[in-house]
């Protein structure tokens, strides 16, 4: 049986949409980013202290908190996505924290409760892999783990060692919403990631307009956006989902264009 | 010493960085191979002997080491009064509160910006709470003419502007936090997020015995001069080691510093004192490993404040260098292993304790050896009165006058 990973990347080169959850009308937003041509959604678990995000989604987190989102209401609006939208991967993206604070296991039997696929954990190292990895392994979630620009070849390994899903290519070494890397920058990265692994290596941070998508769906199998995305929540609180349609749809177009392209 | 055996408390940590479960390296990728690479180049700088030949040449006679061990008579029969008969401890003070700077954050910063120098970088990065790991950053800069920026939350800022203007004067920019609460927490977080965007040139230079591996031990190493000069100053002034020592705590790196030398001598007891704030009723306390569960935040697991979501709550002390939600690894470690003692001391208690200093023995204290001073007054008077207390005066208090006169209802 295929994962939903495997059969979206399967189809060409996919995007990736992030939002915080509890940050304005989750639910709605994320049915807008499916209904625009989202492929994958990454739901971002708030928290406190959220040390490799630029200002947009610290500021997302903050709120949200702010919000009293708990932990319970991340895991049912992924439940309640699932219900929705039965075919469309679904990612949980944080900090390690919050993923074990009742224990990994626990962690772990709620998010393939709530139909998760995979976790991103941002702190959780390769090298402390024991903390969530068997966990989520053993209730056949997906580790879906980073690679930087400052991840050489001789740790590519490592880093691929218990992950599955996609691999996610952080293009720029810095933190969230900032500048975007040089094409051929994230095309060398890509490609020498790629011959390490078939998982599918998505590319995000710094990506905001169809056009860089369009460019960085010509070289990887996936194009993640976020701080824009979440710039709109907070622009347009109540009237966001319209808002965010009108994004993905464009983002979507011009990353599903490289699907003709390569075909 | 069986600083060899199986049994040793001193060959923490092991290869992983890992203090039992604590410790380790919980970092963005972006920042593992900068990790990687600086436990490579501590091993090697700790196997040359030039490295430590010039480390111990700047701590004498830059930093004024060894600092003095002094036996506080005034103290000790003070507490000596209400004791039982035959009880009231002896009161010695490691006096690292004469190092230059007023404190015992210089003996790391001169360690890292060594280490720093050898790796080839030349932008240094620090965070600070009070401004003390701040000012230290700042002075080995300027020594060696590296640029520095200083993260520090903007309402310490605002609370400790005679430390912000001392950075400045010792030529350092001092970027303020405004995300999160604007306290040591947040400028931790600001610090790793430059650091994630500069790490081809920039070595970010922690304050604590906390963080990423290796940090936690390189930062031990570095202030382990603390308690190696005090147990061969003990050794030579009373033939004998300390029966207790005593040291406050927040990230722990003075503690740390004074207890590791002495960890392999069974007899000598040692207390860890955290910051109680207003008590441990509430939350407004930095007391981690009392009122704390274990967790992962700034790349290691330790002993941290926070809710059952696993959010991180804000800490406080009434000293700005308490104020941290969690606690150095080895801390957490040594309090699961039983080899060390912690309790703490509300705020209430601490400036008495400060005030009791000033009074008895003509030194003014810091706010956070206060807490180890106001520990003392209660474990004095039922030690034997042939029994040593050695405690840490980590810190001078000028910087803190302000703060107490604000406490004590005194305008200034």
């Amino acid at each position: 049986m295929s994962t939903r990973f495997q059969t979206t990347f399967a189809k060409g080169p996919a995007l990736v949409c992030f939002i915080t959850a509890g940050d304005g009308d989750t639910a709605a937003n994320l049915d807008a980013l499916v209904a625009g041509g989202a492929d994958v959604i990454e739901l971002g678990m708030p928290f406190t202290d959220p040390m490799a995000d630029g200002p947009a989604i610290q500021a997302a987190n903050i709120r949200a908190l702010g919000n009293g989102t708990k932990t319970a209401d991340v895991l049912k609006l992924a439940a309640d996505f699932r219900a929705r939208h039965p075919e469309v991967p679904l990612v949980l993206m944080g900090y390690a924290n919050p993923m074990i604070r009742r224990g990994p296991e626990w962690f772990a039997e709620e998010a393939a409760k709530a139909g998760v696929d995979g976790v991103i954990s941002v702190d959780l190292a390769p090298e402390e892999d024991q903390d969530l990895g068997p966990a989520l392994r053993d209730k056949g979630i997906s580790l879906i783990r980073l690679a930087t620009p400052t991840t050489d070849d001789k740790r590519i390994p490592a880093v691929l060692e218990g992950s599955s899903g996609f691999l996610y290519y952080v293009s720029v070494a810095g933190i969230t919403g900032k500048q975007q890397a040089a094409m051929a920058s994230i095309e060398e990265n890509v490609q020498r990631i790629k011959s390490h692994t078939d998982l599918p290596v998505a590319v995000g941070f710094g990506v905001r307009t169809p056009e860089q998508a369009a460019e960085i769906a010509k070289v990887a199998d996936g194009v993640v956006v976020g701080s824009a995305f979440i710039d709109l929540v907070e622009k347009h609180g109540a009237q966001a989902p319209q808002h965010l349609k009108a994004l993905v749809e464009g983002l979507a177009k011009a990353v599903h264009s490289a699907r003709k392209a390569t075909a | 010493m069986s600083e060899h055996t199986p049994n040793s408390y001193m060959n923490q940590p092991d290869e992983r960085g890992h203090f039992g479960q604590f410790g380790g390296r919980y970092v963005a990728e972006t920042l593992m191979p900068l990790i990687l690479d600086l436990e490579r180049e501590y091993r090697k700088a700790k196997a040359d002997p030039a490295f430590k030949a010039e480390f111990d040449d700047l701590l004498e006679h830059y930093v004024g080491r060894p600092s003095p061990l002094y036996f506080a008579p005034r103290i000790t029969e003070e507490l000596a009064k209400n004791a039982p008969p035959g009880k009231g401890a002896q009161i010695w003070f490691k006096r690292d509160e004469l190092n230059h700077t007023g404190a015992h954050k210089i003996n790391n910063c001169i360690g890292q910006i060594l280490l720093a120098m050898r790796m080839g970088k030349t932008r240094i990065i620090a965070e600070t709470g009070a401004g003390q790991h701040g000012v230290a950053t700042a002075t080995v800069c300027a020594r060696f003419g590296l640029p520095c920026t200083v993260f520090m939350g903007a309402t310490d800022v605002a609370r400790q502007a005679p430390n912000v203007f001392r950075m400045k004067l010792l030529g350092a920019q001092v970027v303020p936090v405004t995300s999160g609460r604007g306290t040591l927490k947040d400028a931790m977080n600001e610090a790793l997020r430059d650091w994630v965007a500069n790490v081809h040139d920039t070595f970010y230079i922690i304050g604590t015995a906390a963080g990423p591996h290796p940090y936690p031990e390189l930062v031990r190493d570095f202030q382990s001069v603390i308690g190696r000069e005090a147990r061969a100053q003990m050794l030579s002034r009373t033939g004998r080691l300390p029966d207790l020592l005593v040291a406050a705590i927040g990230g722990g790196s003075n503690a740390i510093g004074l207890f590791h030398p002495f960890l392999d001598d069974p007899d000598v007891k040692m207390l860890g004192v955290e910051a109680a704030g207003h008590g441990l009723d509430g939350d407004e306390h930095a007391a981690s490993l009392a009122g704390g569960f274990p967790g992962i935040l700034h790349g290691n697991k330790t002993y941290l404040l926070q809710d059952e979501d696993g959010q991180i709550t804000e800490g406080h002390s009434i000293s700005a260098g308490l104020d941290y939600p969690g606690i150095g690894p080895e801390h957490a470690w040594l309090k699961e292993s039983g080899r060390v003692d912690y309790t703490y001391a509300t705020d209430k208690e601490a400036l008495d304790a400060f005030q009791l200093l000033c009074r008895t023995e003509g030194i003014i204290p810091a706010l956070e050896p206060s807490h180890a001073i106001a520990a003392i007054v209660k474990v004095a008077p039922t030690m034997p009165k042939d029994a040593i207390i050695c405690a840490n005066l980590c810190g001078r208090g000028d910087k803190d006058i302000f703060t107490v006169a604000e406490a004590l209802g005194v305008e200034m």
